[in-house]
């Protein structure tokens, strides 16, 4: 598709990239801690701000868990918040994180993703933010760092739609995305702008019985984060998990509607699949690996053997309907995961790919590969191991073991 | 700070509409109930109020119903500090945007808990980013709303529900934690401490808390009926008594210079007229087992205690 | 409870609070009551001050202190107060 107006090329790694399109998005509040690696992002926005390029407030916090506070206070107040953290800072943040969806306040933050002590690692893998699958944020993972800036833009609309009114995750691969310099593509502010327009607020009926926008406001006295009993909590649960569906929609709509102007679209904003239409094998995986894989792919192609790749961009809300049309009639998948599910049973992002696809008769087999952790590389010639061992269960029907620690000396 | 004096009689405060509204669930004879109730009267124009969970977060927000008229955010334990932070933030950002056009003052408040244990950090960081807010911290001496635990406020020979009065510790063994002492060190523009008991002086100080422009901290000792096994009746005469014997001395610090504030201050110039600690810890059932003479060294030390500290704050203070 | 209890669909964003707390009377509470003796009152408005529930009303344009039973919780605090002892605390049918 081509781009609809004029775009510039910079060359910026991850975080450079992610920093510049909160530039654009005219952000009210960032509220931040510093932790590798997303400490370019937040150097570079102060940049931004000592030099008066943006009308930000930028508040540095003295820790992670009082940024998001602040995010989510500014945010309840009317202002559009950003914010970005990564490993120990985000676990940090675990408390807010639920607070924070449960207020329905569409935070944007970018997470470089980064193990979680103990050991310490400073590296990347993707163990932080599955640690808060379950706190209600969307999860959105880019390949690259041109996908990050685009996500970034992305993530204020999606986030601030008035059905969807969640907060949102925009991942990227820490240091694999967040250091590594990329030609990226850039829009000009106005366009910026224009795309994700000002913050629409949902509205909500008062104490005082009358129905207004939903912020601090004192013309419109209101009280947030109440106490809810037993006779009330799970209702307020339910209505938030309606967002989730919502989102569902409003990711495609987004993925759309900015491809038109950057030309750029990632598969349907949910899943980017490569090369699955008749693939017999396949490889699901979330973040950078991905480009790799495609890569292989290619490769094993133009040996003639049907191989595909399923980029997970959207982890939550989960497209399950998405990925069962994509990967009913793939034989073989494996499911990648740069983290692990201690005392589980496979990676997270395999147990919820299965889960998914468990309703198809004669559903795939599909295994779990768990890798990279705390920043170990994988070779291009490993990763191709994996399509061989696919190829071999096709071929035997037999499944040698269902859960591979892959790279792990042993 | 304005130099002009906010005058106000009992009628004038009377007259004024409540913010923090009848129907909420605190205890009967509830000292922060009373407190609160007052210091929203001090308010001065819009204002947005956040707080921390606790008895005075909980008591006036069960779903559906709130005893808040004006606008009031709670998210969690820790961080009303870091809420005003936020909350200022963005009040700051939408004035220079033009989307707001009048100040808005924020009060945060908190218990002794959530400002003198788990919300320091986020209270100093805040003071330290200098955020235009007026903390208030309501202490009734524990974490009462999950059962009267202890908190670094609680002072010592207290017995709460983790430091209960046994056979081996006649209750808790460490003293009170010097909350505007560590906020004293931040350099804040102004620090205080009050009383529900001697209204006119607490509510003077909210009201000049809120006229800083910057960080201001009140401290407001409120005595909790339910907790300290009192009369629910006799919770003003507790915040009087606690005055009269020092245990808990009422002043103000401008910029630092710090000064007693009348009802302190008669004591600093009639030194008879102090009470003995004693006479402030009869009646309280959480002292009740200090009354024995295995314990009597802990009420030594508890009035030693005192005395210290109130010589120590003379020394501190400027001269009448 | 009076109202029926809202659908998840109904309920507001966020649990906004929908109702003000005037509305959900904790005047039930109490054992003892507040009796005054209108004659040793002064209107020093000790008790309008001090109430934890706001249940002392000053009403400036009627130069009256009205007591709202409906919240007081009894708790007896404005008897303890009071300068002239104006104020008794009695069991509701000791009120006479």
């Amino acid at each position: 598709m081509k781009s609809q107006v004029k775009q510039e090329t910079m060359a910026l790694n991850g975080d450079e990239a992610v920093a510049f399109a909160v530039k654009q998005c005219d952000v009210d509040v960032v509220a931040a801690y510093p932790i590798t690696p997303q400490t370019i992002i937040v150097e570079k926005f102060s940049e931004y701000v000592a030099n008066g390029e943006v009308q930000t407030e930028f508040v540095c916090t003295e820790s992670e868990h009082s940024a998001m506070t602040a995010c989510l206070a500014a945010s309840a107040t009317g202002a559009r918040t950003f914010t970005a953290s990564a490993s120990a800072g985000l676990a940090l943040m675990h408390e807010m994180l639920f607070v924070t969806s449960g207020s329905r306040a569409p935070v944007v933050m970018a997470v470089a993703n980064r193990a979680l002590s103990s050991p310490l690692n400073i590296h990347g893998d993707h163990s932080d933010s599955m640690a808060e699958r379950d706190s209600g944020w969307l999860h959105i993972y880019v390949e690259n760092a041109q996908e990050a800036y685009d996500s970034i833009i992305q993530a204020f609309k999606i986030a601030e739609d008035v059905g969807v009114s969640l907060p949102i995750i925009v991942g990227l691969d820490g240091f694999t995305i967040s250091h590594t310099l990329e030609r990226v593509d850039v829009l000009s502010e106005d366009e910026v702008k224009q795309f994700i327009g000002e913050r629409q607020l949902p509205m909500v009926t008062t104490q005082e019985g009358k129905t207004v926008p939903f912020k601090l406001d004192p013309q419109n006295p209101m009280t947030m984060g109440p106490n809810a009993l037993q006779n009330y909590y799970f209702e307020f649960k339910r209505q938030q998990e309606e967002g989730m569906k919502i989102a569902l929609k409003k990711i495609q709509e987004v993925n759309s509607e900015y491809a038109k102007i950057s030309g750029r679209s990632y598969g349907n904003g949910l899943i980017d699949a490569y090369q699955l239409d008749d693939a017999e094998i396949a490889i699901v995986v979330i973040g950078s690996t991905a480009g790799t894989l495609k890569v292989i792919v290619d490769q094993l192609r133009k040996e003639g053997i049907k191989a595909g790749v399923l980029r997970l961009r959207t982890f939550r809300p989960l497209p399950v309907e998405d990925l069962q049309n994509a990967l009913k009639n793939v034989k073989a998948i494996a499911v990648m995961d740069k983290s692990m599910v201690p005392g589980g049973f496979g990676g997270a992002v395999f147990s919820e790919v299965r889960n998914a696809l468990y309703d198809i008769k004669d559903h795939p087999t599909i295994v779990s590969y768990i890798f990279g952790l705390g920043g170990r590389d994988t070779s291009p010639r490993d990763l191709r191991k994996i399509f061989d061992e696919l190829t071999h269960i096709v071929k035997t029907g037999h499944v040698e073991k269902e859960v591979h620690y892959f790279g792990l000396r042993e | 700070m304005t130099t002009q004096e906010w005058k106000f009689t009992a009628k004038d405060i009377a007259s004024k509409p409540d913010l923090f509204l009848s129907g909420h669930r605190a205890c009967a004879g509830c000292g922060p109930a009373s407190a609160l109730r007052l210091i929203m009267k001090a308010t001065r124009g819009p204002t947005i109020v956040t707080q921390a969970t606790g008895c005075m977060e909980i008591v006036g927000s069960i779903y559906p119903y709130t005893s808040w008229a004006l606008p009031w955010l709670h998210t969690a334990f820790e961080n009303a500090a870091a809420n005003a932070s936020g909350i200022e933030a963005a009040l700051k950002i939408m004035q220079k945007k033009g989307k707001i056009k009048e100040h808005i003052d924020i009060i945060a408040l908190a218990g002794d808990g959530g400002t003198c244990d788990i919300g320091l950090q986020a209270l100093s960081g805040a003071v330290e980013r200098g955020h235009d807010f007026l903390f208030i911290l309501y202490d009734n001496e524990g974490y009462m709303n999950t059962g009267i635990q202890r908190s670094s406020s609680t002072p010592m020979g207290a017995a709460t529900t983790t430091t209960p009065a046994g056979s081996i510790n006649p209750g808790k063994l460490e003293t009170k934690k010097p909350i505007t002492e560590i906020m004293l060190a931040h350099e804040m523009q102004y620090v205080a401490t009050a009383t529900p008991y001697y209204w006119k002086d607490m509510l003077t100080k909210v009201r000049k808390g809120l006229e800083v422009e910057g960080p201001a901290f009140l401290h407001v000792f409120a005595p909790c009926p339910r907790g300290w096994r009192t009369e629910p009746s006799k919770t003003l005469e507790y915040s009087k008594l606690s005055v009269e014997s020092c245990v808990f001395p009422i002043w103000e610090a401008v910029n630092g210079k710090r000064q007693l504030s009348t009802p302190s201050k008669l004591i600093a110039l009639a030194p008879q007229k102090k009470k003995p600690v004693t006479d402030y810890l009869a009646g309280q059932g959480r002292f009740r087992h200090l009354f024995t003479p295995q314990n009597q060294h802990v009420v030594d030390e508890m009035q030693r205690f005192t005395d210290e500290r109130w010589q120590r704050l003379l020394q501190k203070c400027e001269p009448a | 409870m009076s109202s029926k209890e809202k659908t998840w669909k109904e309920v507001s964003i966020a649990g906004v609070c929908s109702k003000s707390s005037i509305g959900f009377m904790t005047g039930d509470w109490k054992t003892y009551m507040p009796v005054r003796d209108l004659e040793k009152c002064t209107i020093c408005l000790t008790c309008v001050m001090f109430c934890p529930e706001g249940a002392i009303k000053w009403r400036p344009n009627m130069g009256k202190i009205e007591f709202d039973f409906s919240f007081c919780k009894g708790c007896g605090i404005c008897a303890n107060e009071c300068p002239t002892k104006a104020i008794t605390m009695k069991l509701p049918d000791e009120e006479e």
